[in-house]
């Protein structure tokens, strides 16, 4: 097996590879995410967003990307896109919202360009 | 013995949980979508399975980065859909099928494939949606079978390889076959296909990527296998490695399967959403 088969920095445009290293510094971020899939924890990061990022030791970038609500940056910071939905969720943004701002369109514009990329059927 | 009549493979994408939550089968953006299914409620209604082997990737539910199985399979006896934060309407438990379950541990293990045993595990939309597009109404559904959900990390980095994956559902179909009860078994793959929902590549489907894997996956399953992992992420998106679900299922139908219907549609939510229905022919 040739070694670079272990490397998953492979550059993909647009793509940041979720591996051990983006994990290393996302940890608390993500952790916070996931504590989400509880109401009462949503409520009190609704209640106190800077004690509850304090409680799970996100860096000052991760905090600023939080306060921003700033996806990429978020993703940048380590955050992993599935616990980060949970967050996303929470500020009522949906997936689409979420695409239309990590590529700087509006969310209608982000629609329309995913019924773009359907093509005719022959089946 | 367990036989191992069909796979079926499904996106489970989950604004699917809202739109059959708000009855929106008939709605133009989403009949495209739903006409995939009747001809496998027929097929299901004919062959009443005993036990259905529901492969997805938890998103964050069963399993956080604290503690990441490669490769999961629930041993209890309901499975919880639990609050992932957002999205779907909660259900009532889905019954399991422990015994079953522990056996097809055993026998994996035995054929050293090395499994993260569940007696407890939240089941999340990955889940869910696919056994509510297959049993409408479920769990309340009286056809529906007892569920074993197994679970493959798409999560986090390094993922399993498309090799593994269809090896995974070979071994399982040896565990399932050594069964000693006369019952029928069907595979559930789920996830996909291409979508990306995180990055400056957001919204990216690729349809003729999608189309050469629905079309392989029936006789030449093999020729998949090449893609490496890399390969996988930039022709399906970041989250179109959940095609590895289709692959574990894939394994576990034996050598010749039977196409008998097969659905795709751009977009569902951010998602190229695939259908199939594959029969085993292997005796």
């Amino acid at each position: 097996m040739d070694i670079n088969d272990f490397d998953h920095h492979t550059h993909i445009e647009g793509t940041t590879i979720f591996d051990g290293r983006m994990a290393m510094k996302g940890y608390g971020l993500n952790k916070m995410c996931f504590a989400f899939n509880r109401a009462d924890m949503r409520d009190a990061f609704v209640a106190d967003p800077e004690e509850f990022m304090d409680r799970y030791g996100l860096s000052e970038a991760q905090k600023i990307a939080v306060r921003a609500k700033d996806v990429l940056g978020m993703i940048a910071e380590g955050g992993n896109i599935y616990y980060l939905a949970k967050l996303a969720g929470i500020w009522k943004l949906s997936v689409q919202d979420v695409g239309a701002q990590q590529t700087g369109v509006t969310t209608e514009e982000f629609k329309q360009k995913l019924l773009d990329q359907a093509k005719p059927e022959g089946k | 013995m367990a036989k191992i009549i069909g796979g079926i493979t499904t996106s489970h994408i989950p604004a699917v949980g809202n739109a059959i939550a708000n009855n929106l089968q008939d709605d133009p953006y989403w009949k495209p979508f739903f006409d995939g299914y009747p001809k496998i409620h027929d097929w299901l209604a004919e062959k009443k399975p005993d036990v259905v082997i529901n492969i997805y990737n938890d998103h964050g539910l069963g399993f956080f980065l604290d503690q990441m199985p490669t490769f999961a399979i629930g041993a209890a006896h309901e499975y919880k859909n639990e609050d992932e934060g957002w999205g779907i309407p909660q259900l009532d438990p889905f019954p399991g099928a422990p015994e079953l379950s522990w056996h097809i541990i055993e026998g994996m293990v035995e054929d050293e494939f090395d499994i993260t045993s569940c007696q407890e595990l939240p089941v999340d939309h990955g889940f869910v949606v696919p056994m509510q597009l297959f049993w409408p109404g479920a769990p309340h559904n009286k056809d529906l079978p007892r569920a074993i959900p197994v679970s493959a990390n798409t999560v986090i980095h390094p993922i399993p390889t498309l090799n593994r994956a269809l090896n995974f559902g070979k071994s399982m179909r040896k565990a399932v076959q050594s069964w000693p009860e006369d019952i029928t078994v069907v595979v559930l793959g789920t996830g996909g296909l291409s979508h990306q929902l995180d990055g400056e590549r957001a919204g990216f489907i690729n349809h003729d990527f999608d189309r050469m894997c629905m079309e392989k996956i029936v006789d030449t399953p093999e020729e998949l296998t090449k893609i490496t992992r890399m390969e996988l992420v930039e022709k399906a998106g970041a989250q179109g490695t959940e095609f590895l679900m289709w692959m574990m299922m894939r394994g576990a139908l034996g050598k010749k399967v039977k196409l008998l219907t097969e659905n795709y549609h751009i977009p569902i939510s951010n998602t190229g959403a695939g259908t199939m229905l594959l029969e085993c022919m292997d005796d």
